[in-house]
């Protein structure tokens, strides 16, 4: 099924939601809603499910206005982060509960029921009663309550944020199985920018109650349009500081105290002659060189695989990752080589990206 | 009791603690039961051992001054060959039973369901509006409900209805049960109401969003999500409102005193209290009124029993999650 959103706007008196959010999602697509906590993400979730009325705009199901049609008549599941299972009630009950509000007939409810819960791996417990269940168990028995009625449109509320980290990896890649098996239309809010990257098709990044960028993961990753999205999309976090850019000889330098690097002219010609720009690099796409930059070492911080690395550049700190087997220590004097290519320019007025409109 | 017992026995399980750290844990569980303990043993168990010895006795006004004598079970038996013992048995359950369902658990019921379902703070408004009569005090309250059911041509029941053609009336005479029941159900509902609404609105919202995700009306919600997740404080209504009610007299003896005529609204609170303190003569019986008193408390104590164990309150209530140090 189709959804589109039109303006769609909520606001409790001065409150504001979600502030006229447009966008489209096709039929068996999985979308990330991205933001920090209370960026309207969930606001806007659960004005799909029909649990919230818009102010302004309009829902549409495969064109179909549902502003005012009542949550049960929009055939929707939804899994909560803190699972929302009935807990008077037996897994079997919980999950069959949909199928017992539509007067499903009992054996065939019983057969549906027991169909989903196999899929899910929980077939052998539903006679438990959900405080019986482990963390993973209960999310599942969630999702199986989300499924059973086969539903043209999945909701997630950050369904993972209560499972330990091991456990949300496995679900991760479980969620993301299912959804292209079955392909249901599905919404997936988040506040874990891996868990957007790593699952969507494509990913709406909000910031109070606006939409910050609508793209898939490698666009949103490669061609921020905005400086917050390019701060909360990648981990370690993307490099800012503020360089001048001018062309000298045909060569477009971005400059600020102890910095000057050359960068290539397609970017360099948008952020030149504007005065003071801010520039953005990815720790991955700065590499420790014989010659570049020079800077020194203000703090190590061991990550396993890699160090993250904070390299003080005049008042400037750029992070980077580097090999652990280097042992670098702090105060230790490096030089930097920067891969322009990748570099981003942002109007510190306007946040937007001076590269990509 | 048990609560030091198990103590010590936790303490034993991790190391072998000295005899003087073992006394100075069941001495600490002591200490803290002790207050809540003596409130009982004062204010229970001594009146209700007093109160068995004198309905033993013939102890009355007439023989107060003079030696009183022990008379074993005659004033049981006594009561149970009262002429009005079976109608005062009738009334007290037809009372306690009426006023408890319609009222102190299903009127509180609806009235947490409604308040907490409409605006939140129209709903407070309401609920203190419910709280009012509790809170009056309790002659005035009846006396309102006397001006209310007054005979003709009295009674502002009589002013509403006569414009409609229908005759003034004593209500209270003609319906003495229905306003027995009425002003002790609109006291009595308030108490349901409030703990039936903290409850409610205790229940995390996401339940409410699933469940209404799944398919659920208004009405199906309440049915299978608000009521089991509400069960605890609706045992609890239930068994602290019997008990209540089968000791609560003082509205009745306000509003009707029992009557109109012989023992129409008489409950066995009412009877205990009229035989011993207060008879029509004068003539106060103590112990014939105690034995009716002693047997309401032993009523209370074997109901109470069997509450906890038919409803299991100790599956309710939870485990304390702090351990012993």
């Amino acid at each position: 099924m189709k959804v589109e959103l039109e303006n769609l706007t909520k606001r409790w008196g001065d409150v504001v939601g979600a502030d006229s959010i447009n966008l489209e999602i096709q039929d068996g697509e999985f979308v990330a809603f991205l933001g920090p906590s209370g960026c309207g993400k969930t606001t806007t979730l659960l004005m799909v499910a029909g649990i919230y009325k818009p102010t302004e705009g309009f829902i549409r199901f495969d064109e179909r206005i549902v502003n005012q049609m009542a949550p049960k008549d929009r055939n929707v599941g939804m899994v909560f982060q803190s699972y929302a299972l009935y807990p008077h009630m037996t897994v079997f009950q919980n999950i069959g509960y949909p199928l017992k509000l539509k007067k499903v007939p009992k054996e065939e409810m019983q057969k549906r029921v027991q169909r989903v819960a196999d899929m899910m791996g929980i077939g052998h417990l539903l006679d438990r009663k959900p405080a019986q269940l482990s963390g993973g168990q209960q999310q599942r028995v969630a999702l199986g309550r989300a499924l059973v009625k086969e539903p043209q449109l999945l909701l997630f509320d950050e369904p993972l944020s209560n499972l330990d980290a091991r456990l949300r990896l496995s679900m991760r890649s479980e969620i993301k199985r299912l959804q292209m098996e079955l392909g249901i239309t599905s919404i997936y809010v988040t506040h874990d920018q891996v868990e957007a990257m790593t699952m969507a098709d494509r990913i709406a990044v909000m910031k109070d109650g606006r939409l910050q960028a609508y793209a898939p993961p490698e666009e949103l990753y490669d061609q921020p349009r905005t400086l917050f999205v390019a701060g909360f999309v990648g981990n370690p976090p993307m490099n800012f500081m503020e360089v001048e850019v001018d062309r000298e000889n045909g060569d477009y330098h971005a400059r600020r105290e102890g910095f000057d690097v050359v960068v290539p002219p397609d970017r360099g010609e948008k952020a030149a002659g504007r005065g003071k720009v801010i520039l953005g690099i990815r720790p991955e796409d700065v590499t420790l060189a014989d010659e570049g930059v020079s800077g020194e070492i203000y703090v190590v911080e061991p990550l396993g695989r890699d160090d993250l690395i904070d390299v003080r550049i005049g008042d400037a700190h750029v992070h980077i990752l580097a090999d652990p087997t280097l042992r670098l220590k702090i105060g230790d004097n490096v030089k930097l080589k920067f891969n322009t290519h990748k570099v981003q320019f942002f109007d510190p007025a306007t946040e937007d990206s001076l590269l990509w409109t | 009791m048990a609560q030091t017992t198990v103590t010590s026995e936790a303490l034993v399980d991790r190391e072998p603690p000295s005899r003087w750290a073992q006394f100075r844990a069941t001495l600490g569980a002591w200490g803290f039961m002790a207050p809540a303990g003596v409130l009982v043993l004062v204010f229970f168990f001594i009146p209700v051992i007093i109160l068995f010895v004198v309905s033993m006795t013939d102890l009355s006004s007439s023989n107060f001054s003079e030696p009183w004598t022990f008379i074993g079970l005659e004033n049981y038996a006594r009561l149970f060959r009262d002429k009005f013992f079976p109608k005062i048995l009738t009334n007290t359950f037809r009372y306690v039973i009426l006023t408890l369902s319609f009222f102190n658990v299903g009127l509180a019921l609806v009235l947490a369901l409604l308040t907490t379902h409409i605006e939140r703070r129209a709903g407070f408004f309401f609920r203190m509006m419910w709280l009012l009569p509790r809170i009056t005090p309790s002659v005035v309250y009846i006396l309102m409900w006397r001006r209310i059911a007054h005979q003709p041509p009295f009674g502002i029941i009589n002013q509403l209805l006569s414009p409609f053609g229908v005759e003034p009336r004593y209500w209270l005479f003609e319906r003495p049960w229905l306003f027995v029941i009425l002003v002790n159900g609109f006291v009595g509902a308030s108490f349901g109401m409030i703990l039936f609404s903290s409850a409610i609105e205790a229940i995390p919202r996401d339940y409410i969003t699933a469940a209404k995700v799944d398919g659920a009306s208004t009405l199906q919600i309440i049915r299978d999500i608000t009521i089991p997740m509400i069960r605890w404080p609706l045992l609890f209504v239930t068994t602290y409102q019997t008990l209540s009610l089968l000791t609560s007299f003082e509205y009745i003896l306000l509003l009707t005193e029992g009557g109109p005529g012989l023992f129409t609204t008489e409950v066995w609170a009412l009877t205990a209290y009229k035989r011993a303190l207060k008879t029509y003569f004068g003539h106060n019986q103590w112990g014939y009124g105690a034995a009716w008193g002693f047997i309401l408390v032993f009523i209370g104590i074997v109901l109470a029993f069997v509450y906890l164990r038919v409803f299991r309150f100790n599956e309710l209530v939870q485990e304390p999650k702090i351990d012993v140090l």
